[in-house]
């Protein structure tokens, strides 16, 4: 018997008494990793200056380089969860796991040497998809807080990620290097290591699993879910509604995030420095973790559909208040505004799964997700590419700096109205869990 | 025996389950610390 036979779905099965609390510590391992593509802009300006050191030199890779970094990572995580999304439900979470950790470290290992020949790789998103899926399975009682929990971890390795990689890069960089590549290895070899935890940590439920102390009428309602297949899901009107729901809420929280540095600075001028805007990106970075698990877990007691609904009401009334608070001068009331946007932002992504699941039970819900996460790569183009053209437009036709996000926020605002009419279209959500 | 007792008999020690929570916890607790200190920055 070869040595990755551990690998095998078989042998994932969780033995009688595996306790379902040791599967979220799994896949937060996965997730803590992998959600350091967030914190890939910390790369970016020593990437700048790896020949010239201090300044840029000729030949060094101009910043519009880098940070196509960021924007193809983000694309392969949509079209990687995509592909390989059936071949996960097929192998069992463990060797899907595996397969992440040797793509995502190996990744920083060939952009270690990618550093010294000018060439990037990077690769996420079968990672994003197993732990998510094996949660949901483990958790059919309540799989917004399980699912919740999973990618409330991604929202925190950008946290880990960033100041890692300064802190590395800090210990690294001599009067000849900028410390990039041994700090792209050192990475490379914690990540993999901590992958691995979750790789050998995780298991899936037994065929006729039921969690603990579910009620005769609670494990019929679970089980009352049919299951579809990722082709036949891509059929219905259900999916593409679904996957305009993704996309509309994520073009607007991603778009604002792109620009929050600038835009708190511009909007408050002379009041708001550089540091203190990092601070704000860093507030709500944190607002966006907790919305995670708090949405999500909420969503199991009222319902998926009612979960967005709050979202894309909520979010459309705060995106028109924002300019009022920013006439008002009041930066407090500015940042809370967009402390609550950016838990239903982080909300968002963490209730999706579990309402796949309710409307395509759990058989193929890592390959379904893994298609809808295309809607996220859709949005990491079209939000930041929205905010940007419209600041532009506007301070190109005179509008003052201060002013210049007003119309961007009626514009966000109306794509979350478009996100809840195709929510309120969306039939057939199976019975609340909770 | 139920499937639910078989699957969830609670042999797995919770030690091993705590244990588990804390290697996860600990570089979280940390990044968002390093984040919480920047983000005070907003607040100065």
């Amino acid at each position: 018997m070869s040595a990755l036979s551990f690998l095998d779905r078989e042998r994932t099965v969780a033995p009688p008494g595996y306790s379902r609390w040791l599967v979220p510590p799994a896949a937060l391992a996965i997730h803590l990793s992998i959600g350091q593509g967030y914190s890939l802009s910390v790369f970016n300006l020593p990437m700048s200056r790896l020949l010239g050191i201090t300044a840029p030199a000729p030949g060094d890779w101009p910043l519009t380089t880098t940070v196509w970094m960021f924007n193809i990572a983000f694309a392969v995580l949509g079209l990687s969860a995509f592909a390989w999304g059936k071949w996960l439900e097929r192998v069992g979470p463990r060797k899907a796991m595996f397969v992440a950790a040797l793509c995502f470290a190996g990744g920083f290992f060939v952009a270690a040497a990618g550093v010294a020949v000018h060439s990037l790789a990077v690769g996420l998103g079968l990672g994003y998809i197993s732990p998510v899926s094996t949660l949901i399975k483990w958790f059919p009682d309540r799989p917004g807080m399980a699912t919740g929990m999973a990618i409330m971890g991604f929202g925190g390795g950008a946290m880990i990620g960033s100041p890692l990689a300064q802190n590395l890069m800090d210990h690294y960089q001599g009067p000849t290097s900028v410390g990039v590549a041994p700090t792209l290895a050192t990475m490379g070899a914690i990540y993999f290591a901590f992958m691995m935890f979750g790789v050998v940590l995780v298991r899936v439920p037994p065929p006729d699993f039921h969690p603990h102390g579910a009620g005769a009428a609670a494990k019929a309602k679970l089980g009352q879910t049919a299951s579809m297949t990722a082709d036949r899901a891509l059929k219905t009107p259900q999916f593409w509604l679904l996957w305009a729901v993704l996309f509309l809420n994520v073009t607007a929280g991603i778009g604002v995030l792109s620009q929050a540095s600038p835009m708190i600075q511009e909007t408050f001028q002379g009041r708001v420095s550089a540091m203190a805007a990092a601070g704000f990106v860093g507030f709500i970075s944190i607002f966006n973790l907790l919305g995670r698990f708090f949405w999500s877990s909420i969503s199991d007691f009222i319902g998926r559909k009612r979960t967005y609904a709050i979202y894309f009401a909520l979010g459309t009334l705060l995106y028109c208040a924002v300019p009022k608070l920013g006439r008002l001068g009041s930066v407090t009331l500015f940042v809370a505004a967009f402390c609550v946007i950016f838990t239903m932002y982080g909300g968002g992504f963490a209730t999706i799964p579990a309402y796949l699941r309710d409307l395509f039970g759990v058989e193929q819900v890592g390959a379904i997700h893994g298609r809808l996460l295309t809607a996220w790569s859709a949005a990491a183009v079209a939000g930041p590419s929205i905010v940007t053209y419209v600041r532009e437009y506007q301070v190109g036709h005179g509008v003052p700096k201060a002013e210049a996000y007003t119309i961007t926020m009626y514009v966000m605002a109306s794509l979350l109205v478009g996100g809840l009419v195709c929510n309120a279209l969306v039939v057939g959500e199976a019975p609340r869990t909770g | 025996m139920a499937p639910e007792e078989r699957s969830e008999r609670p042999s797995t020690p919770v030690g091993l389950v705590l244990l588990a929570w804390l290697v996860v916890s600990v570089p979280l607790g940390w990044g968002v610390l390093q984040t919480l200190e920047k983000a005070a920055a907003l607040f100065r």
